[in-house]
């Protein structure tokens, strides 16, 4: 093969060198190019343009099924639309009532907490984003976004649906930004059993239905249709949030670790859009910072203690992705402020001081005194606001 | 060569690229042939004074965009395959087109090992066999692939 290739290069060395020298030199650019993504990320600005350059191409590739899809919605018959325009209406309905309770719920929880102001929502503000292409194969499942770095989008967001957890950014481009699901073989997820407080990861298992929970020891308290919720460590995804539901568990004798199963709550092969979140920086419930983690896992911050937050975290998840809570929440928050912060002063405790030291959400602290009263008093009026 | 048969074939690896990125359920992506590779090994054997190297190359660096852990993997590896097509042409080109598959076959297994050290290497290792599939489609797709790519080509390129 080597003494026929080199008469049959010869005649090919026209421009550029010969072949051989040509390849030596591309070789030589794409292993320094791996070199430099692999270990230093210093490509970022370079996959910045290149992806900018795909994106129009990933658009084409989209747009068969596209237009498909345009195609099914607009041969929707008048009776459909109307049977989903009359769900829909009762499920935001549903939603606003739950939204109520939450607002309560929320006041309640401060007041437990003993913060004197219940905590704003930990999701700042959310973007809807449409998924222009997806790859679910058992080497990757990957999801490219059509939001990118001009609508602020970042590496490590998190990614939700309105179910739970879908995955976080990794690649961001000027429109577009690539997601890696939870499922992805290369992805783990930190977790808590929303039942034990049990603190574990969740690894990908590389297809759309299930996630593996290697890390548990066989004697682990942890059983079929049990909650993961994400634990808030690792400082991409708040805690709190559903992640999936454990679907089988396997104790083997022989084995020191128990094989678990679970399956994601989101639902990725169905999803046409999912949400891009932004929380709050400094949220008890917000994720940790990479760097603190591992300090985090020795001792635990009080704040992210689970078992106060447990109960909450089944309530809150279904309310807060959704767009209705902040909205609701926004105006609703400063009506009690004004008319308890009166009042507010006399029972002042020795932790005002470590509350107003705390920053901006201090002003619309609904104070817990006043919340008291009105927790039953929202929630018996929720029922008699359902009957009619 | 000609500009219409430089824009043939810019337009169909181009037209190979999308085949590969698009989207397919789990189990046709599985046996979904590497398209690009064989539209660049394609015009590597027929033209390889205009296809060739370049081609290989940035036809792999797109890939790496679209799809690849590490910029630069199925640069490299492509590189590696057009080049061995290159060197090779003329001995390929006189081959039937049944050993013309068989050639395939092995470059598409050289391809994919390139694949998978790389993979290895840089931390994302997929032991799954699912992955080596796609040599064998690729292979049987060669002789229907190359009388669509030479169909219209009446003056030899």
């Amino acid at each position: 093969m080597a003494a026929f290739g080199t008469g049959a290069g010869r005649p090919l060395s026209g421009r550029g060198g010969s072949p051989g020298f040509r390849f030596t030199l591309y070789a030589l650019l794409s292993v320094i190019a791996m070199y430099l993504d692999q270990r230093a990320h210093y490509l970022e600005q370079v996959r910045y343009v290149l992806q900018a350059a795909a994106y129009p191409l990933q658009l084409a590739v989209n747009s068969p099924p596209a237009a498909w899809r345009w195609l099914q919605e607009s041969m929707q018959t008048r009776e459909a639309l109307e049977a989903e325009n009359t769900r829909l209406h009762a499920h935001a309905r549903d939603l606003e009532l739950r939204a109520m309770r939450y607002e309560a719920l929320a006041r309640e929880n401060g007041e437990l907490r003993g913060l004197r102001e219940a905590l704003p929502p930990v999701a700042d503000r959310w973007l809807p984003a449409e998924i222009v292409n997806v790859q679910l194969s058992s080497l990757r499942q990957r999801l490219l976004l059509n939001r990118g770095a001009v609508n602020g989008v970042f590496k490590g967001q998190a990614v939700l649906d309105d179910k739970g957890l879908i995955g976080q950014t990794t690649h961001v481009g000027p429109w577009s930004a690539e997601v890696i699901l939870i499922t992805d073989a290369e992805h783990a997820v930190p977790v808590l059993v929303a039942r034990t407080g049990l603190r574990t990861i969740a690894v990908g298992a590389g297809d759309t239905t299930s996630l593996a929970l290697p890390y548990l020891p066989g004697n682990a308290d942890i059983k079929s249709g049990d909650l993961l919720v994400s634990s808030g460590l690792g400082g991409v995804f708040p805690e709190g949030y559903p992640v999936a539901r454990v679907t089988e568990v396997h104790r083997d004798a022989v084995q020191p670790l128990a094989q678990v199963r679970a399956a994601p709550l989101a639902h990725v092969d169905t999803d046409s859009e999912v949400m891009l979140v932004w929380f709050r920086p400094g949220h008890p419930a917000a994720p940790a910072p990479a760097a603190e983690t591992g300090g985090d896992l020795g001792h635990g911050n009080p704040a992210l203690q689970p078992q106060t937050t447990a109960p909450k975290s089944h309530a809150a998840p279904q309310a807060a992705p959704a767009p209705p809570p902040p909205p609701q929440s926004e105006p609703s928050q400063p009506l009690p402020t004004q008319a308890t912060a009166a009042i507010k002063a006399t029972p002042a405790q020795p932790a005002s001081a470590a509350a107003s030291a705390a920053p901006a959400p201090a002003p619309p602290a609904p104070a817990s005194v006043q919340a008291a009263p009105g927790v039953p008093a929202t929630g018996a009026a929720l029922p008699g606001q359902e009957q009619p | 060569m000609s500009p219409e048969s430089r824009a043939r074939l810019l337009l169909s690896t181009l037209v190979a690229l999308l085949l590969t990125v698009l989207p397919l359920p789990p189990l046709l992506d599985v046996v979904r042939p590497a398209f690009l590779v064989l539209a660049v090994l394609y015009w590597s054997v027929n033209a390889p004074r205009t296809g060739g190297l370049a081609i290989g190359f940035f036809a792999g660096l797109m890939l790496d965009v679209f799809q690849g852990p590490v910029l630069g993997e199925h640069a490299l590896a492509l590189s590696l395959v057009t080049y061995i097509a290159v060197r090779e042409h003329q001995r390929i080109r006189s081959k039937p087109v049944i050993q013309q598959a068989l050639i395939v076959f092995a470059a598409l297994i050289v391809y994919e090992v390139v694949l998978f050290m790389i993979d290895g290497w840089t931390g994302h290792p997929v032991t799954s066999p699912l992955r080596w599939v796609h040599t064998v489609t690729g292979a049987l797709i060669w002789p229907p692939a190359a009388a669509i790519l030479s169909y219209g080509a009446g003056h030899r390129v």
